[in-house]
């Protein structure tokens, strides 16, 4: 049997083709129902429940400051070294959670992915929008202890921090959509991606400061570090948190203008790259998983 | 043969749709190596659809019949989109929503409440539509007051009939359905068979796939048997159940 021969190709749609990240937008309700599943169920069953959105960087903190700032020496050579870690410590946190979660979350929503069609981005954004929302006592955190020993920032400088969240955000989007896609056939994607949370941490000025990079690489590598999206994030942050607290003598990294320009470009090519890979790969998804 | 271009423009056109699966061997570039070395295959395909053409119309209830392997739920995904074609094409107008494994999308720490919600979302419901059905699919799930309760407290009846009842309330225009209306108690299946009858009424267009040949026969006017991924037959619910059961594997 075939088709009438009057059948209108215009009225009918091809199942399992979407418009990518576009078509997110007509699913923002599922995606906040998403993101709020996620933020719900997180400490689900747990007694201290979000507390523990503070325990865990404050214990991170901890041990940062006790090794770096006391052993090593770091609380006299950073003025109010406290917040210049902790500044730089909620960005990378902020970029590892929203990056690992949505490298994983095509694996972990298997069940819905191979019984259901909908545009696969939501998954990875999901978790990003999550990984944000568990951001937001780690910035309250921030805020009181800058208020507390005296915070007085410019417009231009809490700008910065707004265009910093950008960045990582983007950026781990980008990220999550290409490791998370290539994760579907191949996990070694996931045991990658660990690796590279390992190495944020410390290939961005978080625990130390930039010009001890400055001092001791040649030029164009200490270029290469600069151009790091993440690196520039963390020293807007500085920028906006910890350098109003000074006495405003530390020195700044020249050019944090020009580096976040590049940073917002490096993070879009990022994201244009995740989301042309998820696309190529998203018709195996449902076979593969 | 039975209606196809009576109700004016079909609902679901299937044409020449093939679809291989590649079996991997091997798990690891090591493995891959060694296959390599010894010369065994590394891969095997293997063909699930072969060269499919189905035409449905508005209106018409469509049981798929076949055997285990026989390709029915591959092509149920073909036309949900969850998977694509290699070959061929799939070409659907309107809404379809599928009765697929329901309760794919439940969350057994959320309440009820809360999974109703997220489900119809996920089917493709609008927040409007869900709050002006949600004590419909209350009612229909006869879940009552533990609406509240969080979903790992329900047995599995009630998780099922609460899956069931937020997907057969969907808005729809194609309905396909995989298997699911062996859940639930007798009576249970009764109002869902009751329900769908009702879809089939309203001109709604029912792809079922199922094992049930008593449902089959009950429910569908017309009937595709599918062997080795290639359709052997297409006509009459009956007589294709006879085709059926006089086929093999």
């Amino acid at each position: 049997m075939s088709a009438p021969s009057t059948f209108d190709r215009s009225a009918f749609s091809v199942p399992g083709t979407g418009r990518g990240i576009v078509d997110v937008f007509a699913y923002r309700y599922l995606l906040r129902l998403l993101v709020r599943k996620g933020t719900l169920t997180r400490y689900h069953g747990s007694v201290l429940g979000w507390a523990w959105s503070y325990v865990k960087p404050g214990a991170q903190f901890l041990v940062y400051w006790v090794v770096m700032g006391v052993f090593l020496g770091l609380n006299h050579g950073i003025e109010s070294y406290p917040i210049y870690l902790f500044s730089g410590v909620v960005v990378v946190n902020l970029f590892n959670e929203a990056f690992g979660n949505a490298t994983k979350s095509i694996v972990n929503n298997k069940a819905l992915v191979k019984k259901i069609y909908l545009p696969r981005e939501l998954f990875p954004i999901a978790d990003v929008f999550i990984a944000f929302v568990h951001f937001l006592p780690q910035l309250v955190i921030l805020f009181a202890a800058c208020l507390v020993v005296g915070w007085v920032p410019t417009v231009l400088q809490l700008g910065g921090a707004v265009v910093a969240i950008f960045i990582v955000l983007l950026g781990s989007t980008g990220l999550g959509l290409l490791f998370g896609a290539i994760n579907v056939s191949y996990r070694d994607s996931q045991n990658l991606v660990e690796l590279i949370r390992i190495f944020a941490t410390w290939t961005s000025p978080v625990l130390y400061s930039f010009t001890m990079v400055r001092d001791s690489l040649p030029g164009w590598m200490y270029d290469l570090y600069m151009a790091n999206p993440l690196t520039a994030a963390v020293e807007l942050f500085h920028s906006a948190f910890w350098y109003p607290t000074t006495s405003q003598t530390m020195e700044r990294p020249e050019d944090l203008g020009m580096f976040t320009v590049l940073a917002l470009a490096i993070t879009a090519v990022t994201m244009l790259v995740g989301q042309l890979v998820f696309r190529r790969l998203e018709g195996r998804f449902a076979q593969d998983l | 043969m039975p209606k196809t271009s009576e109700a004016g423009q079909p609902r679901i056109v299937i044409e020449g749709v093939r679809k291989t699966y590649r079996l991997q061997h091997t798990q690891s570039f090591k493995e891959t190596f060694v296959a390599w070395i010894r010369r065994k295959k590394i891969s095997t395909t293997f063909e699930a659809l072969d060269d499919v053409d189905i035409v449905v119309g508005e209106g018409e209830a469509v049981a798929l019949l076949g055997y285990n392997g026989s390709g029915k739920s591959t092509l149920l995904k073909l036309v949900s989109g969850v998977l694509r074609p290699d070959a061929g094409a799939v070409l659907t107008r309107g809404r379809v929503a599928g009765l697929i494994e329901v309760g794919a999308g439940f969350h057994p720490d959320l309440s009820g409440r809360e999974n109703v919600y997220l489900n119809a979302a996920i089917l493709g419901m609008s927040k409007s539509e869900i709050e002006a059905r949600f004590d419909e699919i209350v009612e229909f799930s006869e879940i009552g007051e533990f609406i509240d309760t969080e979903v790992k407290h329900y047995s599995s009846g009630m998780f099922v009939r609460l899956a069931f009842a937020v997907a057969i309330h969907t808005e729809l225009d194609v309905l396909l359905v995989d298997e699911v209306l062996a859940v639930g108690d007798a009576p249970f299946r009764a109002k869902c068979k009751d329900k769908i009858r009702e879809l089939v009424a309203q001109d709604k267009t029912l792809f079922i796939v199922s094992h049930d040949l008593g449902m089959v026969s009950e429910l569908c006017d017309r009937g595709i048997v599918l062997r080795r991924g290639r359709k052997i037959y297409d006509g009459t619910a009956d007589e294709a159940i006879a085709t059926l059961k006089a086929s093999t594997r």
